[in-house]
């Protein structure tokens, strides 16, 4: 694998000084930075050969087609999908979540069926299954989880019943860093013929994902926080759902034939796309895999899970710092508080120490209901950070502890 | 207090006692001072009708209309949102609805507070400066209301 500092070369945003400042940046959960090569790969489609995927029979439009189907591709292979026509494109994680309640629901769910759900579930595995729900008439059961934030299996299997219509997880929890054990999940619920779909948003950069070792009928991700671009998300779904499961949006490309009184629609992926999407940003995305690939996932997961440890050391080292959660399984998400501190107060005084971190509930207030917490200051790594980062966190937390009680 | 001095006046004062620091850090050194002299708001009044939506950290702001004045009383969770609440009110306190609705707060560029608290950062300062500008628009209509011939 590449020398840290050959892979932060890669990422001209990390050379940057703001205020001339070297920019610590450990908000990697909410996004990520891009590599050249994405922003390059980008940038070609625009200046080599853009023109709308599947539409024209002229030279440009089957470059870009191609060139994006190569992406669907890679996605496929990434995340060992066994057919290229179950990986759906969408918007992000919260589209394809929305669009699975949407049809999911049409399909399959009728007045008293239940969904289940975590506890440690961002707003984007939450609302969308409140809504439908609301639509349906069904209702929404919640697995509770421990203090230390990992979910409670016996919990879990006691909520199951012919009612549960599908089971919604994350794969880890953006708040804790908590890694579900999805395989288990999924096991449990099978044997009851219930379908499970998982969050992948804070999983797929840090875990080597294998839909079909899993055993999940969704997953879904974001493109941007993998190292791609925003606006482009990824939904896979067993075939045999998404070939009962009528389409979410309603359009062009998405058709077979059309008539004033009656259409067809096109076959898998296609159905599932109606419009143009972000075809450069999916092409971006392909070149992100990519990159990730020549990284090696396995590799970027041993590099994070040491920088994490030491952040977790370093941090725990801190007097009046208390680190949230305490799951047996965490990956490069660390939640914490200063004692005596508003993490909004903390936040602002660390940016200006040029240190990027996230304040607040995380979009998960259900999670910060259970743990008894407005909000909490969240540092996020990944492979680009290193330990001198987390020691500027170390020290920055310092000087905000001098500063409030002083 | 302020009766003395314009809102101007004020305004000026702060930022004179801002630029004596070039060192953001003594700023909002300077800023936290400012919050932790705030006089103490009434728990009673810490509650959902007075937080000011669209914070990050709480704050709670409280008016009390008396003789043709309002008096603001404010808390938040958050030191800095609390010394950002107290300048308001060491401005904006004790004037009447015309003069808080027609104030030019200047000071907030002039001691460089708004570049480190944009809108952007839910820091609130825009919430409240907009609610105590309702209070204002809102007493006004009241007081005007009540007097005779005032009902057009």
């Amino acid at each position: 694998m590449k020398d840290i500092n050959e892979i932060r070369k890669d990422f001209p945003l990390l050379q940057k000084k703001i205020n001339g400042r070297k920019i610590v940046y450990l908000d990697n959960a909410a996004t990520t930075q891009k590599p050249q090569c994405v922003i390059d790969a980008i940038n070609e489609v625009y200046i080599g050969y853009n023109a709308n995927v599947h539409r024209g029979v002229h030279v440009l439009s089957d470059i870009v087609s191609e060139a994006y189907e190569n992406s669907r591709e890679k996605i496929r292979e990434f995340i060992n999908a066994s057919k290229k026509e179950e990986i759906i494109f969408t918007p992000g994680t919260t589209g394809s979540i929305n669009a699975v309640a949407f049809s999911f629901g049409e399909r399959y769910i009728k007045p008293g069926d239940e969904i289940v759900i975590s506890h440690l579930e961002h707003h984007s595995n939450i609302v969308p299954w409140q809504m439908m729900c609301e639509r349906k008439g069904a209702r929404l059961k919640v697995i509770p989880i421990t203090d230390n934030g990992e979910i409670i299996m016996e919990e879990y299997k006691r909520l199951l019943s012919e009612k549960t219509k599908l089971v919604a997880v994350t794969q880890v929890s953006n708040v804790l860093g908590t890694v579900v054990p999805l395989k288990e999940i999924t096991d449990i619920a099978h044997q009851y013929g219930i379908p499970v779909l998982v969050d992948g948003a804070q999983g797929i950069q840090h875990c080597s994902t294998d839909v079909q070792d899993i055993g999940c009928d969704f997953y879904a991700f974001s493109g941007h926080k993998i190292y791609g671009p925003p606006g482009t998300g990824i939904l896979y779904g067993r075939e045999k759902y998404l070939e009962e499961m009528p389409p979410w949006h309603g359009g062009g490309d998405m058709v077979n034939r059309v008539t004033l009184e009656k259409t067809t629609f096109n076959q898998l992926p296609f159905k599932f796309e109606a419009g143009t999407t972000n075809y450069p940003g999916f092409i971006g995305l392909g070149r992100a895999i990519d990159y990730i690939k020549e990284l090696g996932i396995e590799n970027i997961s041993s590099l994070e899970k040491e920088l994490m440890h030491y952040a977790i050391e370093k941090l725990s080292a801190i007097e009046k710092v208390r680190i949230i959660g305490n799951p047996a399984e965490r990956v490069s998400v660390i939640s914490f508080i200063i004692d005596g501190v508003h993490q909004y107060d903390a936040g602002m005084i660390l940016d200006k120490l040029g240190i990027a971190v996230r304040t607040g509930n995380h979009c998960a207030q259900p999670l910060m209901d259970r743990l008894k917490l407005d909000g909490t200051i969240r540092a996020s790594l990944c492979f680009y950070n290193t330990r001198e980062e987390i020691d500027a966190l170390a020290e920055g937390i310092g000087k905000v502890i001098n500063m409030f009680y002083k | 207090m302020n009766n003395e001095m314009s809102i101007n006046d004020v305004q000026d004062n702060i930022i004179e006692e801002f630029s004596a620091f070039s060192d953001w850090m003594d700023r909002y050194s300077l800023l936290i001072e400012k919050g932790k002299e705030l006089e103490p708001l009434d728990p009673a009044y810490k509650k959902n009708d007075y937080l000011i939506e669209g914070c990050q950290s709480k704050v709670w702001l409280y008016p009390e209309f008396r003789d043709g004045k309002i008096y603001f009383y404010a808390d938040s969770d958050a030191l800095i949102t609390k010394g950002i609440v107290s300048l308001l009110i060491k401005v904006l306190s004790g004037r009447t609805p015309a003069e808080i609705k027609n104030a030019d707060l200047y000071f907030i560029e002039k001691t460089g507070l708004r570049e480190n608290l944009s809108p952007t950062r839910s820091n609130g300062l825009l919430a409240m400066i907009k609610q105590m500008k309702l209070y204002a628009i809102a007493f006004e209509y009241n007081t005007n209301k009540n007097t005779p011939g005032a009902a057009f």
